[in-house]
């Protein structure tokens, strides 16, 4: 089960905005963490590990730089919900093993608002309301439950 | 099957592929840069513990996002990516001399290959023929590892041009009015074929300016038929060979799009979204601080020869910079000795070093708080290139060329030749 509160974000939420291109020169992930989503004030004040983004349409377009993913995932975030995901950066998450789950209906959740996924509903807790989470595929799945592409690829090898 | 699904059948085994289904592939090219190689290497090293790359011909470092090293941090990466090199016994490694893109083009790329790259924009080899797509860093370094990596088929969308081209306006006025159709979003995941007279009408450098921004929609691939003029193009570069593949008879599209460009005016994609494009008219007279002719997708020969058309003899406005950037070393020299960049430094542009320059905000160019840039980069995003309270306009190098005269968003059918 993941719960946090929500961060909320719009529709093209672009890699740059996640992580600024000049930064992609520092030596490691956790250098750049700090710099996640810089101009975001909601994003700088209340994000906490654990918290929940919640976008629009086609989270994480632009550039391939797993950098984006990689450093919501090292700031702790719990998921990131979104109406649907960019090619490249849905792949790079996928093999992070960062949780993201694609919901029709993110418009309806508020900023800061209570969120538990479990299973294949999201609820938020502060509306009340339940949704259901588009399962991905088998494939797909299998990464993300192993931690990612490495530990998936590690697994696989072991039962070679 | 269509021509993606022939050409990645023929990358797993030559047995039949359909759009949906997910194939493990061998690559004929891994390729990163040093906006993401330096993450490559230490997933590579730290966690795969992988000690050979598949195959040191096939895996291509380039630094151009942030070369020649614009900070500490950057020249400690290059260092990074140069040690990696020799330690692999890497043969191409390229420094300050393009934008990995454009070197893949005029080095690498042939007919029917399939590419991975860790950049966006590696969909430009499509232009080619071949089959290119952006990945993230662990993507690449399990590719270094095992040179193939898992993909799904992608849908195929074909777009058909015909038309004749007018004066002043060109494939990226295309390729910016088809995103505005198409959305940020409307190709995710799919694989885009431009095809039709208006296509075979274009030179090289216009169909990689299509297929560079093909990822702009969401496209995994561009892809556009390799006929005379490609096959032209690679025996000049002294690079015949490849694999021609075409559409059986019974291939599949999901869906037909049409465009006659005839009637097609310069486009602007305005902030902070590829996708939000109008034509030039509606735009006419926005005042601009910095304009840029270069990047991936328009820093090619024909870009600074359309832009010198206009430019020479002429003085720039002068509240204005104008940076002009070519693509890559050989393209520099090329423009060098035909006297195009003589004509843009007499009419007062600034001329940078090979490199993803101003597109990228790694080195120069940087705009400040207010400001305005007019570009012929492929991305306007808030930020991109400095303050995000600035603004980042895309257009043509016509467009760009046209503007830096007036210091205004100008549409290049006025200006008087």
């Amino acid at each position: 089960m993941i719960q946090g509160k929500a961060i909320k974000f719009g529709h093209n939420i672009d890699t740059d905005q996640i992580i600024g291109a000049r930064h992609l020169s520092l030596p490691a992930i956790a250098d750049m963490a700090p710099l996640a989503f810089e101009h975001h004030g909601n994003f700088t004040t209340h994000f906490a590990p654990g918290d929940i983004l919640v976008a629009g349409e086609n989270f994480g377009c632009g550039s391939s730089r797993e950098q984006a993913p990689a450093v919501l995932k090292q700031r702790g975030a719990g998921a990131i919900v979104a109406c649907s995901f960019a090619r490249i950066f849905f792949r790079n998450a996928v093999n992070l093993g960062l949780p993201l789950i694609i919901c029709s209906q993110t418009d309806e959740i508020g900023e800061l608002d209570c969120l538990e996924i479990d299973g294949g509903c999201l609820h938020d807790m502060t509306t009340g309301r339940r949704y259901t989470i588009e399962p991905l595929p088998p494939f797909i799945a299998g990464i993300v439950d192993s931690g990612g592409i490495i530990p998936h690829l590690r697994g696989k090898k072991a039962q070679a | 099957m269509n021509v993606i699904e022939k050409i990645l059948s023929a990358h797993c085994g030559g047995a039949a592929v359909r759009s949906g289904q997910i194939v493990t592939v061998d690559l004929d090219y891994v390729m990163a840069n040093d906006a993401t190689a330096c993450l490559a290497v230490d997933i590579f090293n730290r966690d795969l513990q992988a000690d050979r790359v598949f195959d040191p011909d096939k895996v291509i470092l380039v630094m151009d996002h942030f070369t020649p090293s614009s900070s500490v941090a950057a020249a400690n990466s290059h260092n990074r990516m140069r040690q990696f090199a020799a330690e692999q016994g890497l043969r191409h490694v390229y420094d300050g001399q393009g934008v990995c893109h454009q070197l893949m083009m005029e080095r690498h790329v042939r007919p029917g290959q399939l590419i991975i790259g860790a950049d966006s924009h590696t969909c430009t080899y499509g232009a080619l023929g071949a089959l290119a797509t952006g990945m993230g860093s662990t993507d690449v370094a399990v590719a270094w590892k095992e040179g193939r990596i898992w993909m799904k088929v992608p849908e195929a969308v074909r777009i058909a041009v015909t038309g004749q081209w007018p004066a002043h306006v060109g494939a990226k006025d295309l390729i910016l009015r088809i995103i505005g159709d198409l959305t940020a979003q409307g190709a995710t995941y799919k694989a885009l074929c431009f095809t039709g007279p208006a296509i075979a009408a274009l030179g090289m450098a216009e169909r990689m300016t299509l297929a560079n921004m093909a990822i702009e929609a969401g496209a995994k691939f561009a892809y556009i038929h390799p006929d005379a003029t490609a096959l032209a193009y690679l025996r000049a570069a002294g690079r015949p060979g490849g694999h021609v593949f075409a559409d059986d008879e019974d291939a599949c599209y999901e869906r037909s799009m049409e465009y006659d460009i005839s009637g097609l005016a310069p486009q602007i994609a305005s902030p902070h979204s590829v996708d939000n494009v109008g034509d030039i008219t509606d735009f006419e007279g926005i005042a601009v601080n910095e304009l840029f002719l270069g990047a991936c997708t328009n820093g090619r020969y024909e870009d600074l020869e359309v832009a010198a058309g206009i430019l020479a003899g002429r003085k720039i406005a002068g509240s204005v910079r104008l940076l002009v950037t070519p693509a890559s070393r050989d393209i520099y020299l090329r423009a060098m000795a035909s006297g195009i960049i003589g004509a843009l430094i007499e009419s007062g542009a600034m001329i940078g070093w090979p490199g993803c320059s101003a597109c990228f905000g790694g080195t120069g160019g940087i705009i400040g708080r207010g400001e305005r840039l007019l570009t012929t980069a492929n991305r306007n995003f808030r930020g991109r290139v400095g303050s995000p309270e600035g603004e980042i306009y895309l257009a043509s190098p016509a467009v760009v060329a046209a503007s830096a005269l007036t210091g205004r968003i100008s549409d290049p059918r006025r200006i008087e030749s």
